[in-house]
């Protein structure tokens, strides 16, 4: 492929506008470029099209078949079968979430309030602790804290798998919000401390409500995740409270003889089906969070 | 008074929470693994301390040595890859092209989904006689192979494919999102100049996208560091050792092999490049906020 005559240059444009169509004349670099893109598309796009013809197809149809062909009879005996195997897990995932987003939400806004604002003696520090934090690897953290966890009794429960995820999530939650606040103009925070308002009333009445946008971001971030974990709900979450990854593995892995590709496929649409809807759904947010989440510091 | 002492208690009692987490899960935990790493600890920690020899054990073990060097080919060939391809990405969307909305959501979505599931796609995609093999084979081709996934030699550039294949959007995102803060001007004035278009990207703009360029490199390192979730999902480490991984060898060694002495000298030989890589950059943005 030629790279060398990729004209004319289109003028940059800011991210989520889309650029008023402009007429083009079509030239070979054009064609070169929308090559490029319709094969790397694919690329992406293959193992979904495969997971979900696969997971409609029956065994026999997938032992005398193609891979790549679309399924002659469709059927919903698989996604059945994989439902009454992960929907446990899908359950555990759920409870998993949802106090694992909350608490290190509120926490992370309330860490991100006070060193922005408040700048107590030793934040610094703290705060280069945190942001170490966010990148060291889990498995130096992960013995000891079981071992906290055996000494206090709660290892393999539900409070513990979600106090591990509150621990891993807080410093990227903090850095979220004190990176958000840090851009809320002083005296706004001044005014309301002229007016009588202590450290609670200024975050509940002031900092709290203008904070949506980025709790949007941060919820995104934190619900994926979560539900994503896999090493965390492994150690921590179990037996009975295991994560829909550590089951999903679990059923794929370790099923002897034949295996139920068509089930396998289901079952691992179903465990992608969450992150995948709130990724479609709110494309532009999850973007943001990205960004937000990858900028750390 | 009270509410005076109040405003100044508030803010350190907001805080107690994430510093007793930094003092006792970060900073006693990476302790208590270092100072593990120096006793005979097997099935239970122990204070029997013997020096450096877990350490010493611990580069003796093939398993380990074999993690280490497919952890270097794996993060080579997928840094380079992901930055690579996700450049490539942003810098073609970046052509003011149709369908740009679609493309990113095609481009990004993988990296939506977990290791495990990304994991559980490709080991079918990539199963010999059943996936992209026995499809190629169905062409005509009866000899065609494509079985890297039990091979000892290839297995590891299978994790590459997968692993490239669900962050590569991510890079192609922030790329995008740097490309987009690029001044229109310059290209209009290399195009007056008549610089072709691959020399702008590569000679002026790819040099101005520095800071994001080291954000994704050391975002791709820590994932690089991390890397268990697929592994696990793929190959199982298989076929033998062929695809171990550091991460995989302290876990196996903490809950499997009751061995968390040479699990937590692991570890700490782990976290060593971590520090090593976040240091310079930590250095330097705490440079960049005093200027």
């Amino acid at each position: 492929m030629s790279h060398t005559t990729l004209q004319p240059i289109a003028p940059a444009m800011s991210f989520d506008t889309a650029p008023a169509a402009r007429r083009k004349r079509f030239k070979p670099a054009r064609i070169g470029i929308y090559a490029f893109l319709f094969s790397a598309a694919l690329y992406f796009l293959l193992p979904l099209y495969v997971m979900i013809i696969t997971s409609f197809k029956s065994m026999d149809e997938i032992r005398s078949g193609n891979v790549f062909a679309l399924p002659m009879f469709a059927t919903v005996a698989p996604w059945k079968h994989a439902w009454s195997q992960v929907s446990g897990g899908f359950w555990n995932s759920v409870a998993i979430t949802v106090p694992s987003t909350i608490i290190p939400i509120l926490v992370g806004a309330i860490n991100g309030y006070a060193l922005s604002f408040w700048r107590p003696r030793g934040a610094n520090v703290l705060f280069g602790v945190l942001l170490a934090g966010a990148f060291i690897p889990v498995q130096v953290m992960i013995y000891p804290l079981v071992w906290m966890m055996a000494h206090a009794g709660v290892f393999g429960s539900l409070p513990a798998i979600v106090l591990v995820h509150v621990i891993f999530g807080m410093p990227i939650m903090t850095l979220l919000f004190r990176n958000y606040y840090a851009a809320v103009p002083h005296e706004l925070f001044q005014a309301a401390r002229v007016d009588g308002g202590g450290f609670w009333r200024i975050f509940l009445q002031v900092m709290l409500p203008m904070s949506l946008p980025i709790v949007v971001v941060a919820a995104i971030m934190q619900v994926t995740g979560v539900w994503n974990d896999y090493i965390l709900g492994l150690v921590f979450a179990g037996r009975d409270n295991a994560p829909m990854t550590v089951q999903l593995n679990n059923v794929i892995n370790t099923t002897t003889g034949t295996r139920l590709y068509n089930v396998n496929m289901a079952a691992t649409i179903l465990t992608a089906a969450l992150p995948l809807a709130i990724y479609f759904i709110s494309g532009r947010w999850f973007v943001r969070g990205i960004a937000a989440g990858a900028v750390k510091g | 008074m009270i509410s005076l002492r109040a405003h100044k208690i508030s803010p350190h009692l907001a805080l107690l929470p994430m510093a007793l987490t930094a003092l006792v899960a970060y900073i006693g935990g990476a302790l208590w693994t270092l100072r593990t790493s120096f006793t005979a600890s097997r099935t239970f920690p122990s204070d029997d301390f013997i020096g450096a020899a877990q350490y010493v054990r611990l580069f003796d073990n093939e398993r380990w040595l074999i993690s280490l060097h497919n952890l270097a080919v794996y993060g080579v060939l997928f840094i380079v890859a992901c930055m690579v391809l996700g450049f490539l990405l942003a810098a073609f969307i970046d052509q003011n092209v149709n369908g740009e909305g679609f493309l990113r959501t095609v481009f990004l979505y993988p990296y939506a989904m977990s290791f495990v599931a990304t994991g559980l796609v490709w080991q079918w995609l990539l199963a010999p006689g059943a996936g992209i093999e026995g499809a190629v084979r169905r062409l005509g081709f009866e000899n065609f192979r494509f079985d890297w996934i039990i091979d000892q030699e290839m297995v590891i550039y299978t994790i590459v494919i997968a692993a490239v294949w669900q962050a590569s959007g991510l890079v192609m995102a922030m790329m995008l999102a740097g490309l987009r803060g690029v001044d229109p001007e310059i290209y209009k004035a290399a195009r007056l100049d008549g610089i072709p278009a691959w020399r702008v990207y590569l000679q002026i703009v790819l040099p101005m996208l520095g800071a994001t360029s080291a954000t994704v490199f050391l975002l791709l390192c820590t994932a690089v560091v991390k890397l268990y979730d697929a592994v696990v999902a793929m190959t199982g480490g298989g076929p033998g050792t062929a695809s171990e991984v550091p991460a995989k060898f302290i876990m196996d060694h903490l809950f499997l092999r009751s061995n968390i002495g040479l699990a937590s000298a692991g570890a700490v030989t782990l976290l060593i490049p971590v520090l090593a890589l976040l240091a310079p950059y930590a250095y330097a943005r705490s440079r960049k906020k005093r200027a």
